[in-house]
């Protein structure tokens, strides 16, 4: 599940930011891969659609959620999270 | 060129049912924005909005006129009712009748309509809807309305840029009277949005608070939306002068600009463009305006940008200006709110009474102007400007001029 959860999120930034999601890695960033604010939340609507989660985010203060999007893995462990307290 | 004078004002929004409990709201600093009550609230996570409450359309309006009337044609009329009764000109007919018109903002028009449809026809699987879902959604319904109510025959239509649709109207109601093409106009916005739809809507840009709308501080966490319309009688100033009308402030300019770059983020480059044109047009120095009525949503972006274009317009005089969001008290009312917040430019001129921006709790540096924080003020004030930067990056700024 655990593989799954980040190959999804994987394709899902890679579309928003069109790229293979091979050119994708842990350690990008939204700002290295080019998704602005608008990426972003249509990136988080598809994440929620996707693992039918909700994810605590405002793009007003897009720091001071726990939601973590400061790079791509984080994003990854933060779905995980959500996925798993889900049940 | 003929000058243009304001001679009448009306309101509906979240702090009162007419201008006198809005500027009473406003002087006390008076928070208009509570839980949201309306049908399916509780699948919504955004619950709070600056609802107009304890509204019954019974009492306003016959059975056959609520038919026809959305919430927002409704807000409009009461508005537009309060602004003809304070400015004399209850009925116009013959030739005045035809100099006078009206323009509106608003950008959802009937949306409760759609809802309350979409509704029927989707969830219900009705297969018939109300015979008049099209003349009570459609966006010209509230200007249309008016006009049939106070026999208007002159220029008369609505303007659609979001939150900038009544500062749009109004500069255009203000340039159709100063050209001659109208002597007297009805002008403002009107905006009724909040429904499961409509909030729902907004939840998904995910720019909504869930607490409180706090602008230029640096705890705020987004917009809260309300409703509401505020009315105007915009009229030639000899034509005032002549039917010896009590005038209420003057228009003196107005300017729009288009960002050209971003759907939702705000410019500074085409805010400051705006302000500089609506000071041009009225040929006044920087230095004059007193106090500016921001556009202040709440959202981090928004309010650094607004002031630091602020700051570029007026320079020095930037730290000497006041310059408040009374969205923190009837909440943004997208296509209506900048003729609501024209309220408080006009209470800045003739009452020396400034409305302030509550709900401030921080100081923010990129936001360090003089914000008039949590308590009105007095002030003598001879130039004030209301702004408006819409979505889409459409921006509509007005300068008045106390007289």
């Amino acid at each position: 599940m655990a593989q799954d959860v980040a190959s999804e999120v994987i394709r899902i930034i890679a579309e928003q930011a069109v790229l293979d999601p091979a050119d994708v890695t842990p350690d990008s960033t939204l700002e290295t891969l080019g998704i602005d604010s608008l990426g972003l939340v249509e990136a988080i609507f598809a994440i929620e659609e996707t693992f039918d989660i909700q994810v605590p985010f405002n793009a007003n203060d897009p720091g001071a959620t726990e939601f973590d999007i400061s790079s791509v893995a984080a994003i990854i462990a933060a779905v995980e999270d959500l996925v798993a307290k889900k049940g | 060129m003929h000058r243009v004078v304001i001679t009448g004002q009306g309101t509906i929004n979240a702090l009162g049912s007419d201008v006198a409990q809005t500027l009473a709201g406003f002087r006390e600093g008076r928070c208009g924005i509570g839980p949201l009550e309306f049908r399916d609230v509780e699948r919504l996570s955004i619950r709070i909005g600056g609802q107009v409450r304890g509204y019954d359309p019974e009492c306003h309006f016959n059975r056959q006129e609520i038919a026809l009337y959305d919430r927002f044609t409704q807000f409009a009329i009461l508005a537009g009712r309060e602004a003809l009764a304070q400015s004399g000109l209850a009925f116009l007919d013959g030739s005045e009748s035809q100099q006078a018109g009206v323009v509106m903002g608003t950008a959802g028009g009937g949306l409760l309509t759609q809802d309350e449809n979409y509704r029927t026809v989707y969830e219900e699987g009705k297969n018939r809807v109300h015979p008049f879902v099209v003349p009570k959604l459609m966006n010209n319904a509230a200007a249309s309305h008016l006009s049939m109510t106070y026999n208007l025959q002159g220029p008369s239509f609505t303007v659609a840029t979001a939150c900038a649709s009544s500062n749009h109207a109004m500069g255009l109601a203000f340039q159709l009277i100063r050209a001659g093409s109208a002597r007297v106009m009805l002008t403002g916005g009107s905006e009724s949005m909040l429904c499961f739809g409509g909030i729902k809507a907004w939840e998904g840009l995910r720019v909504m608070s869930r607490d409180a709308c706090r602008p230029f501080s640096a705890n705020r966490n987004g917009m809260v939306q309300g409703e509401g319309a505020a009315v105007f009688v915009f009229e030639e100033y000899e034509h005032a002068r002549r039917r010896g009308a009590e005038i209420l402030a003057e228009v003196v300019g107005f300017a729009m600009t288009s960002d050209a770059e971003d759907i939702v983020m705000p410019s500074r480059q085409g805010a400051a463009r705006a302000m500089r044109g609506a000071l041009a047009d009225a040929g006044l120095a920087p230095d004059r305006v007193g106090y500016i009525n921001a556009h202040g949503t709440g959202t981090t972006a928004n309010d650094k940008t607004e002031c630091a274009a602020v700051a570029d317009v007026f320079g020095t005089h930037a730290d000497r200006l006041m310059i408040s969001s009374t969205k923190s008290m009837h909440g943004h009312v997208i296509g209506g709110t900048g003729a609501i917040e024209l309220l408080a430019c006009i209470m800045a001129l003739r009452d020396g009474v400034i409305a302030p921006t509550i709900g401030y709790q921080e100081p923010d540096p990129e936001c360090a102007l003089d914000i008039v924080p949590n308590e009105a003020r007095e002030a003598r004030v001879e130039v004030a400007m209301s702004n408006a930067f819409a979505f889409g990056g459409l921006n509509a700024v007005l300068a008045l001029r106390r007289i």
